[in-house]
């Protein structure tokens, strides 16, 4: 009797590790069946003439999408150029003042701004800076896309820069260096992998966002390099292709998946290979 | 007889409500190794980090009392150019990370943005190693990150880094408590040679360092200042009786 109770227990025991290995693997199959299906469907529009033409009209086979990849550029570095400093900044000041009212309100704000609906915020580009302007726009969509990275960008910096140990700037700070150059020029080097990493998975985020740019960059279907009016972008252009009732469209839609998901997945690699190569050793 | 490098006066720090320094008033001479010497948190750090300010890093830290650096208030001074004329070594070592040997050393001058010819920052560095004991052992990799030393050589690298500022005073926060027996007696040797050039103020809880290396040594218990005198006189004939039962062992 005692016997049997023990190898059930056993039993019990491997059923749970097989179950744990199972379930884990799982979670590894949507991303292949993803990358498989935008591979086998997007593969064979890929071709030099795919990446550098403008989208042609309905009827017409080729044609590429240039004018997304240039708008979904504009748009990333519009938003880059706003929410990296911002970002910083916020993150250097949180990492510097652990309590105080001001350091709790920015917290707080922060962690609400990552859970707000993206397509409200690019309502919100849309009432402020679309109708004043009077047209959709690149720097528009930028502002939208700024406010969905300065979540990450806050947050990554912060968590890094807290692990800085305080020996550091004190060494600084005893050789007579200013508050900050010490923050500047000591710890924010000491930090910078973390901090880039935390840009790249940022840029990594919004790279593939539609709904804050329906509103704001809007989509063109021509090349557009003036940040005041409106440009495609990847997302927007797999939105509007993949909607249409064009066999044509549909396949430069899968293409365009290809590109953004390569794209996506690069970046990523490349902030897991830099945080290993730029690594500070204390 | 000639004057002080550093007096404090009816010197007091609080930290919030709680009194750390209770009415501090010393003078160190010039070129002599003073040791702080105490049980752990008597106050002794608390000392050393006042003379050149680091304890404004702390938000509710404040003092009372004067000090003065060649008769000069260290506390009318700007905190970033009283902490030029006084270099400090910590209790663990800590170069730049992102910094190789060459630049740790010149940090002072680089992040300051002092601006001295090439062959001049060069003879700053190899006499700082040089007067830290380094020179021989890294002059083939001046350019290596400095991290890749050993503890005690960090260490070192430390001292030349503060020495490069030619500061009047050097604060030693217990150098040696994170290194080996064998680096300490390295950076202790190197204590005593170094106070032909510099006043140097050692903080240890080590009662044996202190007899070792110091000409004079200032016994710290509770926030007060208990004895101060030549280290001779100190260990052999302490005129208070709490020096002579933490001399000997009875606490701390």
């Amino acid at each position: 009797m005692q016997q049997d109770g023990f190898r059930f227990r056993l039993y019990k025991d491997h059923l749970f590790k097989i179950a744990v290995i199972l379930f884990s693997f799982s979670s590894v199959l949507p991303l292949l069946f993803i990358l498989f299906h935008i591979f086998k469907n997007g593969i064979s529009v890929i071709n030099w003439q795919f990446l550098t033409n403008l989208p042609k009209p309905v009827g017409d086979t080729g044609g590429g999408i240039s004018n997304a990849i240039v708008g979904t550029g504009m748009l990333l570095s519009v938003s880059c150029v706003l929410a990296i400093p911002l970002g910083i900044c916020a993150g250097i000041y949180l990492s510097e003042h652990k309590e105080g009212r001001l350091s709790y309100l920015v917290r707080l704000s922060v962690e609400i701004l990552q859970g707000i609906p993206s397509i409200v915020i690019g309502i919100i580009a849309y009432v402020w800076i679309v109708m004043p302007l009077r047209t959709f726009s690149a720097v528009s969509g930028g502002i939208a896309l700024a406010i969905m990275m300065l979540p990450v960008i806050v947050r990554s910096a912060e968590e890094t820069l807290k692990l800085i140990p305080d020996s550091l700037k004190e060494a600084s700070l005893s050789l007579g260096v200013p508050y900050y150059k010490t923050i500047l020029k000591v710890v924010l080097p000491a930090g910078l992998s973390g901090v880039v990493s935390g840009i790249i998975l940022s840029i990594a985020r919004v790279a593939g966002e539609t709904a804050p740019l329906l509103f704001t960059a809007f989509g063109n279907p021509f090349m557009n390099l003036n940040l005041l009016k409106p440009v495609n972008s990847l997302p927007l252009l797999v939105f509007n292709y993949a909607a249409s009732p064009y066999p044509e469209w549909h396949s430069l839609a899968w293409g365009a998946s290809l590109v953004l998901g390569v794209f996506v997945l690069l970046l990523n690699a490349f902030s897991k290979v830099m945080i290993r190569k730029w690594k500070v050793r204390f | 007889m000639e004057s002080p490098v550093l007096k404090t006066e009816n010197f007091c720090a609080y930290f919030g409500d709680n009194q750390i320094l209770k009415n501090i008033s010393l003078e160190i001479t010039r070129n002599k190794l003073t040791a702080m010497m105490g049980p752990s948190g008597c106050g002794k750090t608390t000392l050393v980090r006042c003379i050149n300010r680091m304890h404004e890093l702390i938000p509710n830290a404040r003092v009372s009392g004067r000090m003065l650096l060649q008769n000069e208030d260290i506390y009318a001074l700007n905190p970033i150019l009283a902490r030029r004329k006084i270099g400090m070594v910590f209790q663990r070592p800590n170069p730049f990370p992102t910094m190789n040997i060459y630049d740790n050393v010149i940090a002072g001058y680089k992040l300051n943005g002092i601006k001295i010819a090439a062959a001049e920052l060069d003879r700053i560095v190899e006499e700082s190693l040089r007067k830290a004991a380094l020179w021989n052992e890294v002059k083939d990799s001046l350019y290596k990150k400095g991290t890749f030393l050993s503890g005690g050589q960090q260490q070192r690298l430390c001292i030349a880094r503060a020495l490069a500022m030619k500061p009047e005073i050097m604060l030693l926060d217990e150098p040696t408590s994170a290194l080996d027996p064998k680096s300490t007696a390295h950076i202790e040797e190197l204590m005593i040679e170094l106070k032909q050039a510099v006043t140097i103020i050692l903080v240890t809880h080590n009662i044996a360092q202190a007899a070792r290396t110091s000409d004079f040594t200032a016994f710290i218990y509770l926030g007060d200042l208990i004895e101060f005198g030549p280290t001779q006189k100190l260990f052999t004939v302490p005129e208070d009786k709490r020096t002579e039962e933490y001399l000997s062992g009875k606490f701390g």
